[in-house]
C-alpha cells in the first residue's frame, strides 16, 4: 500500500507532445479514475506509471520513492491489461503463479496465495483451465487474480471492461469496486466510460488532449465542472451550450452559457424562452426532450417521465435557474 | 422423395469417381517405389534378365544387410547416421537461430535493427548453390572438409525461417510481453517462458520442413567430404553407381534408396498432428 504522486508528468513521442504536465498526489488506498475520450493520453499516463513507457520529464513517486527510471517489476505495481493479456499455453493456476515463481516466493507460499486470490474471484473451478477454455468475465478475473496475488502496492486497470457486454461490464464493475474496498490497494483505472469514472472513482482525473482539465470527486466535477469540456464530457446527455450574448447579457465575448439537461425545465405558463421541439424520447423514469431555441441553439430538456410530454414541432418555452447557469470562457475555462 | 433418392446416388457415383481418381493417382506415383522395392529383394542376376520382377523376391534380408553393414563404398548405416547428425544439425541449428534472431528483430530497438533485418532478407536470394564456391573456400580454410560442423554449419543460417518467426512473433500482442514485463520477467525468461512455447507449432512444422531440407543435401555433402566415411546417404547413391565397366549391384542400390527414403517419412509421420496444427492454425 502506498501513496502514489504525479509531478509536472510530461510525455513526448518524438516531436508529438501527448501528456502536458499533468500534477497530483494520490492518497494511500485512493481510487482513482482516469476518464476522457479517446486518443487523449489516458493509457500513456497510465503506463508512465507503471513503467512500461519512459517519463519525458516531471517524476512518478510510489511511497517515498522516486520510480522514473526503476524497472515495472521494481515498482511494486500490478496492472490489468485492456485484453487481459493472459499467457495463453499457461493454466489459469500457472498465469496467476508466473510473477510469484520468477521472484522465487516458495511453492507453498504461491499456492497459498493462489488459493485466496481464486476463492475471491470465485475462480477456483476453472484452475487448470487455459485461458481460451474461459468466458470473456472468466479472463477478466484471471487477469484480475494475477494482479491481487502479486500484493501490489498500486493497481493499474487499463480499460479492464471494455471487452466485456453490457450487463457483464455492470457487475464486474461492482466486484473491482468491492475487491479495491476489501483489499485497500492505491488503483489507477483508465476508462473513457463515464458511467464507470462516476460509480468508482474517489477522485477522478478528466484529461482533455493530454491536460488533466479537471481533478476532483465525482460529484463535485458533475456539479462544478472547470472547464467546458468535463461540462461536456461528463453527464448524459452533455450540458447544454448556449451562445452566452444571447442568453446572459454582460458576458465577455464568445463566452459561452453551460447547463445541464435536468435544469431546463418546460414552464407552463409561458415565461421563458420560446423553443420548437424536435423530438422527444420518453425513457420511462425520464424524458429527453430535443428542441430549438428561437436563437438557433438546441436545447435538451430532461424531465421526469410522469410530466407530460410535447409533441413534435410543438412550440414550448424553456426556463432554468440562473443559479445553474455555468460560463466558460473563450479558451474553455470557467468564469 | 425420388428427386432426393436421385441426388443420393448421384452423390454415391461422384464418392466412387474420386476416390477411383485418388487411387489411380496414387498407384501412379507409388509405381515407381513399389518397383524399387521389389529390386530390393532380388538378385543381380534377376534383375538384369528382362522381364523385370514385379514381385517381391527372397533376397530380403540379405540385400539389406549387405547394404547396412557393407554397402558398396561404405555401409549404409553410417551413412544413414552421417545424414541424421547432417539433417538434426540443420534443422535444430536453424531453428535455434532463426528464434532467436527473431526476437532480437521484434522485440528489441537497436542501432542498425532494420539494416540487419534486411540483410538478413537479401540473402533470401543466395542459395547454397549460388555461394557455393566461397563458401567451400571458407570451410576448407576452417579445415572442416570430412566432418560434420563442415556439414552442417554452412547450410545453419536460415533467412526464410528468421522471417517465419518474425511475423509470427509480430502477430503476438505487445500487452503479453507487457504483461510478462509487470511480472518482473527478463527477456530471455520471457523468450523461453512464453514466447517458446507460444510457437511450438509453428516450430514443429519448420522442423519438418527443414528435416526434409538437410537429409535431402546433395551439392553441398558430395564437395565436402571426400572420405567415403563421411558420405551422406542421398548423396551415398549416386556415388554407388559404377564408373566404367564396373556392374552396378543394383539390389543393393535400391534397398540403400529404400532406407534412405524411411527417416523422413517417419519424421513426417511422427510429427504429423503438430505440423497440420503449425500450418493451419497459428494458436494464440
Ligand atoms: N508509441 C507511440 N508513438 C507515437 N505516438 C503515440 C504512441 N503511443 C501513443 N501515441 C499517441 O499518444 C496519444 C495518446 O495515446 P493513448 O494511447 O494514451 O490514448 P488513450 O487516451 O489511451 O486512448 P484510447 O481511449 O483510445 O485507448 C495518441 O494520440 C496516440 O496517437
Ligand atoms: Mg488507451
Amino acid at each position: 500500500m502506498a501513496t502514489v504522486s504525479l509531478q509536472g508528468l510530461k510525455k513526448s513521442f518524438g516531436k508529438t507532445d501527448v501528456i502536458h504536465d499533468v500534477e497530483i498526489d494520490i492518497a494511500d488506498g485512493e481510487f482513482i479514475v482516469i476518464v476522457g475520450p479517446s486518443g487523449c493520453g489516458k493509457s500513456t499516463l497510465l503506463r508512465m506509471v507503471a513503467g512500461l513507457e519512459t517519463v519525458s520529464a516531471g517524476e512518478v513517486r510510489i511511497g517515498d520513492r522516486q520510480v522514473n527510471d526503476v524497472e515495472p517489476m521494481d515498482r511494486d505495481i500490478a496492472m490489468v491489461f485492456q485484453n487481459y493479456a493472459l499467457y495463453p499455453h499457461m493454466s489459469v493456476f500457472d498465469n496467476m503463479a508466473y510473477g510469484l515463481k520468477i521472484a522465487k516466493v516458495p511453492r507453498s507460499e504461491i499456492e497459498a496465495r493462489v488459493a485466496v486470490a481464486a476463492k475471491l474471484l470465485q475462480l477456483e473451478p476453472y484452475l487448470q483451465r487455459r485461458p481460451r477454455e474461459l468466458s470473456g468475465g472468466q479472463r477478466q478475473r484471471v487477469a484480475m487474480g494475477r494482479a491481487i496475488v502479486r500484493k501490489p502496492a498500486v493497481f493499474l486497470f487499463d480499460e479492464p471492461l471494455s471487452n466485456l457486454d453490457a450487463k457483464l461490464r455492470v457487475q464486474m464493475r461492482l466486484e473491482i469496486k468491492q475487491l479495491q474496498r476489501d483489499l485497500g490497494v492505491t488503483s489507477l483505472y483508465v476508462t473513457h466510460d463515464q458511467v464507470e469514472a462516476m460509480t468508482l472513482a474517489d477522485r477522478m482525473i478528466v484529461m482533455n488532449g493530454g491536460v488533466a482539465d479537471q481533478i476532483g470527486a465525482p460529484l463535485e466535477v458533475y456539479a462544478n465542472p472547470a472547464t467546458a469540456f468535463v461540462a461536456g464530457f461528463i453527464g448524459s446527455p452533455p450540458t447544454n451550450f448556449l451562445d452566452a450574448s444571447t442568453f446572459a447579457p454582460g458576458a465577455p465575448q464568445g463566452a459561452q452559457l453551460g447547463i445541464r439537461p435536468e435544469h431546463v425545465v418546460l414552464s407552463g405558463d409561458g415565461t421563458g424562452h420560446r423553443a420548437k421541439v424536435l423530438y422527444a424520447e420518453p425513457l420511462g423514469a425520464e424524458s429527453l426532450i430535443y428542441a430549438r431555441l428561437e436563437s438557433g441553439d438546441n436545447i435538451t430538456i430532461r424531465q421526469d417521465g410522469a410530466l407530460p410530454t410535447p409533441a413534435e414541432g410543438e412550440t414550448v418555452s424553456v426556463a432554468w435557474d440562473k443559479d445553474e447557469e455555468m460560463q466558460f470562457a473563450k479558451d474553455g475555462r470557467r468564469i | 422423395m425420388a428427386e432426393r433418392h436421385g441426388m443420393v446416388e448421384r452423390r454415391g457415383v461422384g464418392l466412387w469417381l474420386t476416390h477411383l481418381g485418388l487411387i489411380v493417382g496414387v498407384a501412379f506415383i507409388f509405381f515407381p517405389i513399389w518397383l524399387a522395392f521389389v529390386a530390393s529383394t532380388v538378385s543381380q542376376p534377376e534383375i538384369v534378365s528382362p522381364p523385370m520382377p514385379l514381385w517381391p523376391g527372397d533376397q530380403f534380408v540379405e540385400n539389406y544387410s549387405k547394404a547396412l553393414v557393407s554397402g558398396v563404398n561404405a555401409p549404409v548405416a553410417r551413412m544413414l547416421l552421417n545424414s541424421a547428425i547432417m539433417a538434426f544439425g540443420i534443422s535444430l541449428g536453424k531453428i535455434a537461430i532463426s528464434l532467436l534472431s527473431a526476437f532480437a528483430i521484434v522485440y528489441f530497438r537497436f542501432p542498425g535493427r532494420r539494416l540487419f533485418f534486411w540483410l538478413i532478407f537479401l540473402t533470401l536470394m543466395l542459395p547454397v548453390e549460388v555461394r557455393i564456391v566461397p563458401t567451400y573456400e571458407v570451410a576448407a580454410n576452417f579445415g572442416m572438409l570430412n566432418s560434420y560442423s563442415g556439414l552442417i554449419f554452412p547450410l545453419i543460417a536460415s533467412a526464410t525461417a528468421t522471417f517465419l518467426f518474425r511475423q509470427f512473433f509480430m502477430t503476438v500482442p505487445d500487452e503479453l510481453a507487457e504483461a510478462a514485463r509487470v511480472d518482473g520477467a527478463r527477456p530471455m525468461q520471457f523468450f523461453i517462458d512464453i514466447l517458446l512455447p507460444m510457437s511450438r507449432t509453428n516450430i514443429a512444422a519448420l522442423f519438418v520442413i527443414l528435416f526434409i531440407y538437410g537429409w535431402n543435401q546433395y551439392l553441398w555433402p558430395l564437395l565436402i567430404t571426400t572420405d567415403p566415411e563421411m558420405n551422406t546417404i542421398v548423396m551415398g547413391i549416386k556415388q554407388m553407381f559404377p564408373s566404367g565397366d564396373d556392374i552396378a549391384d543394383w539390389p543393393v542400390i535400391m534397398a540403400t534408396s529404400i532406407l534412405a527414403m524411411i527417416p523422413p517419412v517417419v519424421v513426417v509421420i511422427g510429427m504429423q498432428k503438430l505440423f497440420i496444427r503449425g500450418l493451419v492454425d497459428s494458436e494464440k
